[in-house]
């Protein structure tokens, strides 16, 4: 890894993300929501591109655009039009994608903006050079892997699905920056309420890798972020491969291949598409007015950033467990339920940012997967204030939750985890104890180390339900009462 | 008694409403003409004859029963194949699209059948309306009734011999840069192509997006105001149709210009215009002068550029539109297997499309290809502002610009079909009303020997009443739109 750094790699990242909070498709009246559909059946002569049918612009999309490029720092053009991206392939309805274009007279929807992310403890700008809008192409479906497939086929339901293109500049200089910088993205996407990642194909990414100032490679279809930071990693030691070689690394395009986990060379800058970008005569230019942004503005919803402000103000929480806990909507949504539920915010975020999230990410799972709801941790809390469990064993109890779904009680009541909180019950294991231990006892009246041992058994035998307090009362007293009786 | 296919559409409707005549009677009159002449002109690629005479026998029911009735309740309409039509084959006279059929109506067809129109058929055309002779169809080329030997002009060229071969009563045309008036010249008809906006181009298969607009093809001009009225208007389909309250235009139908100030730019009778063509519009000019109009020579030294810009951006617009022509959902697929995409789509693409067609994809291509954007589409765009404004500070001054519709007399069939460079030069006159965007039209001016001429009249944008007042004017003081062809 130093080795990587030492390479100077600069990322710049191309993100396409579905507003999956849409009705409708970005030119036509079908539905947004096609997943899971019947192949061909989400389809209209628009977005199938049937002669002689016309798009008209979803101005929803636009606002939920115009959202976005706020929340992203951006300028927002005046006026923004859009461009025919001309090229031939399979997945295009009319083999030009109707898109924007920020060069020959275009105007994105908005350029210049940036985000802040935290990289190692410090905060980090992440420039976006541009963000528009522009039209999904249809799914292909290949058996197997793209080069060996003998046919293709065709799903034209996500043909016309409004797309948000969002383009940073280069200045992500590791794959881990790219990831990070993707979860805060992702995050204010999701506050925004305008697209959903937690869907498959929602927010897909592009990547441009360059070592050394050396020549620019892209990698496309990269379908998830979390396929990224593995994309990035083995394209960077395939280029350090080839330069420590002294080999050429080509200006190309090259393909994330997610089975093999490999990336392939689909096509070397000789064969670049001239895509022929011209403006769309079908659309009218787009005026985004004042009064437009300043009602879309009024209407925000709350940022990420804003959001952990408040975790750190409102609840007390410290900065960096404030900026975890808001580094996913879901998981921002699932600590303000609790907390709701349960007025403790720090004991909720301890659990939260320890056992919680290591199991998440040992399960590779998203929060939004997780069956465990607000109401069963906050159940748990309870549990534990109550002395039914101990905290050792809401440990075992959150593990389970999280994986069954199941609520702390069934958990206990079935794996017979109740605390052992009666003195009594206590005091006749210790009986055993001492019975089982003679040798030990007879340290322990001189020797404190022994004395712990004899506590350590009794919890041994409790399986942890004890509560450690009282079984260091009970052992010690015993003790005591033995060495009175040896006077 | 006269033939009922022989009336005007205004005549027919007058009959059937009187009880005269029904309208079955008068669509099954139209069949019998077809029968009688297509053998000779070849108007038609498509009759619809049992669906229309049904449902001729429908609103013959309605008017029975005392029911209201549309305003071209029994009238027999001829539509271009380049507009689509719900279950009937729309082929844009291309091998391409043979077997296409429209899963949906145009907004113009929705609009005449809630008018009780009559759909006959569908006519000839220059494939995807590339031409000025209805040559470049795959099918047939089009005669011209007044001389079987010569072309009907293009690329309406059905609609427009129909119209004058009394083959049907109305007709829809497609005017990309002069496809309604050159025919309609050709052929001695009324052909008006409508201000950019007016007409929705929902369901015309698209060549040229930013200049083309539906028009009527009529016997005289009262039924062109006619039409208008119908198809004219608003449709949220269409982003680039104008928001504008419907007309009736038939009610700007006067007899006199009295006070009319027309503007002649010598450009319109440049070197290519034949002395017979100049003398005869000139002679429509005086008449006009004679009627109470007054006219002024100008000159539009921007008109000279007009050609070349025009076919840049249309060839520019056409390599796009008609890039989804692969084969893929509908349209020419070639048989052999296990070909590759690229192949299969090049295999279809160069099967499908006549010569004509693919002359322009290629040079349409190319200058919108990098490093040629600039140079020519970015340039014919620049033109396009100039000429627009040309005519912006000459209609200050002009009610109407008058000139020849086509400098040359109809030519004879294969005379400069291998000559694409003379036959472009034909459009020099009606392509710069397109590149403006304002309407044009052209009717019936006088005879050359016994080959037509006709006489474009041009207004500012949404002046369709102005042009249509003076057309109206002029031909109820001349005869020549009565004249018909023997066959």
């Amino acid at each position: 890894m130093t080795e990587l750094q030492q390479l100077e790699v600069r990322i710049g990242l191309e993100i396409h993300a579905q507003l999956t909070a849409l009705k409708s498709k970005i030119f036509c009246s079908c539905s947004n929501d096609y997943r899971g559909k019947e192949p061909n059946t989400v389809v209209c002569p628009i977005c199938l591109g049937i002669p002689g049918a016309l798009p008209v612009i979803n101005e929803k999309a636009v606002e939920l655009a115009i959202m976005v490029a706020l929340a992203l720092n951006c300028k927002i053009s005046e006026s923004t039009f859009f461009f025919r991206k001309n090229y031939f392939y399979p997945d295009m309805s009319k083999n030009f994608q109707i898109s924007q274009y920020d060069r020959a007279g275009g105007i994105p929807l908005a350029v210049e903006g940036h985000v802040t992310a935290t990289v190692n403890h410090d905060d980090k700008k992440i420039k976006i050079r541009r963000v528009h809008l522009e039209e999904d192409p249809a799914r292909l479906v290949h058996p197997g892997p793209i080069d060996t497939s003998p046919y293709t086929l065709v799903d034209y339901n996500r043909s016309g699905i409004a797309l948000l293109e969002i383009v940073t500049e280069p200045d992500l200089n590791s794959p881990k920056e790219a990831r990070i910088f993707l979860r805060k993205l992702r995050s204010i996407l999701e506050h925004l309420g305008v697209s959903d990642g937690s869907l498959e194909g929602a927010m897909r990414c592009d990547a441009n890798i360059s070592l050394l100032g050396g020549p620019r490679v892209e990698v496309k279809n990269i379908s998830s972020f979390k396929e990224v930071e593995r994309a990035l990693r083995f394209e960077i030691m395939r280029q350090k491969d080839l330069m420590t070689r002294k080999a050429h690394v080509e200006h190309e395009t090259r393909h994330w291949d997610e089975l093999r986990r490999v990336t392939i060379s689909l096509r070397t800058k000789e064969e670049e598409h001239d895509y022929r970008y011209f403006p769309e005569p079908d659309l009218m230019p787009i005026t985004i007015t004042r009064s437009m942004i300043n009602r879309i503005k009024a209407h925000m919803p709350e940022l990420p950033d804003a959001r952990r402000d408040r975790f750190v103000k409102e609840y007390g929480l410290p900065a960096y467990d404030a900026e975890v806990l808001t580094s996913e909507k879901a998981l921002a949504d699932f600590f303000e339920k609790a907390v709701r539920l349960y007025p403790h915010p720090k004991e909720i975020s301890n659990w939260m940012m320890t056992d919680f999230l290591r199991y998440l990410y040992e399960a590779e799972l998203e929060i939004t997967e997780l069956k465990i709801k607000p109401a069963d941790l906050v159940e748990m809390l309870k549990l534990i204030d109550k002395g039914v469990i101990s905290g050792k064993i809401a440990k075992v109890v959150l593990r389970e939750m999280i994986q069954t779904g199941k609520t702390p009680q069934q958990i206990v009541k079935e794996q017979g985890l109740l605390r052992i909180g009666g003195r009594e019950e206590l005091d006749k294991l210790a009986e055993r104890v001492f019975a089982e231990n003679a040798e030990a006892v007879r340290d322990a009246l001189t020797d404190e180390k022994a004395a712990h041992y004899l506590i350590g058994q009794l919890m041994r035998i409790t399986r942890g339900r004890a509560d450690p307090e009282l079984a260091n009362e009970i052992i010690l007293n015993k003790l005591a009462k033995l060495r009175k009786e040896q006077k | 008694m006269e033939s009922l296919c022989t009336l005007t559409a205004r005549e027919t409707i007058t009959k059937i409403m009187a009880g005269e005549t029904t309208a079955k009677e008068c669509v099954s009159s139209i069949f019998e003409r077809v029968k009688e002449i297509e053998d000779k002109v070849h108007a038609y690629l498509t009759l619809t004859e049992k669906h229309a005479v049904e449902q001729a026998a429908e609103i013959d029911k309605k008017i029975a029963r005392g029911r209201k009735v549309g305003r071209l309740a029994g009238v027999a309409v001829a539509v271009k194949d380049v507009i689509c039509t719900k279950d009937i084959p729309t082929t844009c006279a291309s091998r391409m699209l043979e077997k296409f059929v429209p899963p949906y109506d145009a907004t113009v067809i929705e609009k005449m059948s809630m008018e009780d129109a009559v759909l006959i058929g569908k006519t000839n055309m220059d494939e995807f309306a590339m031409g000025s002779s209805t040559e470049t169809s795959y099918f047939d080329a089009t005669r011209n009734p007044w001389d079987l030997s010569r072309v009907p002009g293009g690329s309406s060229g059905g609609s427009s011999a129909a119209i004058i071969a009394d083959a049907a009563i109305l007709a829809l045309g497609s005017d990309t840069g002069g496809s309604i008036r050159c025919p309609a010249s050709f052929c001695s008809v009324t052909g008006l192509k409508p201000t950019y906006g007016l007409v929705s181009r929902y369901g015309l298969i698209a060549y040229a997006n930013s200049l083309e607009q539906i028009g009527p093809i009529t016997k005289d001009v009262y039924d062109c105001a006619l039409l208008l009225s119908v198809i004219a208007g608003y449709d949220p389909r269409d982003s680039t149709s104008a928001n504008l309250k419907a007309k009736d235009y038939t009610m700007f139908l006067k007899k006199s210009v009295r006070g009319i100030k027309i503007g002649v730019p010598k450009e319109f009778f440049g070197e290519g215009t034949t002395k017979d063509v100049a003398k005869i519009v000139w002679g429509g000019i005086e008449k006009l002068e004679a009627l109470g109009a007054s006219y002024e020579e100008i000159s539009l030294p921007s008109l000279k550029y007009a050609l070349p810009a025009y076919y840049l951006i249309a060839m520019s617009e056409a390599s796009s539109n008609l890039a989804r022509y692969d084969g893929v959902r509908y349209g020419y697929r070639i048989s052999e297997e296990d070909l590759n995409w690229n192949t299969t789509f090049s295999k279809d693409r160069k099967v499908g499309f006549g010569p004509e067609v693919r002359r322009r994809i290629i040079l349409g291509t190319f200058a919108l290809s990098a490093g040629y954007y600039d140079q020519y589409y970015q340039k014919a765009l620049k033109v396009r502002t100039i000429i627009r404004r040309d005519f912006e500070k000459a209609f200050k001054k002009f009610d109407v610009i008058i000139g020849p519709t086509m400098p040359i007399p109809p030519f004879k069939i294969g005379e400069k079909i291998k000559d694409p460079l003379t036959l472009y030069m034909c459009d020099v006159d009606t392509v710069p009303s397109n590149l403006y965007g304002g309407p044009a039209i052209s009717i019936p001016c006088g005879f050359s020997g016994s080959l037509p001429t006709g006489m474009q009249i041009m207004a500012q944008p949404f002046r369709e009443d102005l042009i249509l007042r003076v057309s109206y004017a002029f031909e109820q003081n001349t005869s020549y739109h009565k004249h018909k062809p023997e066959l």
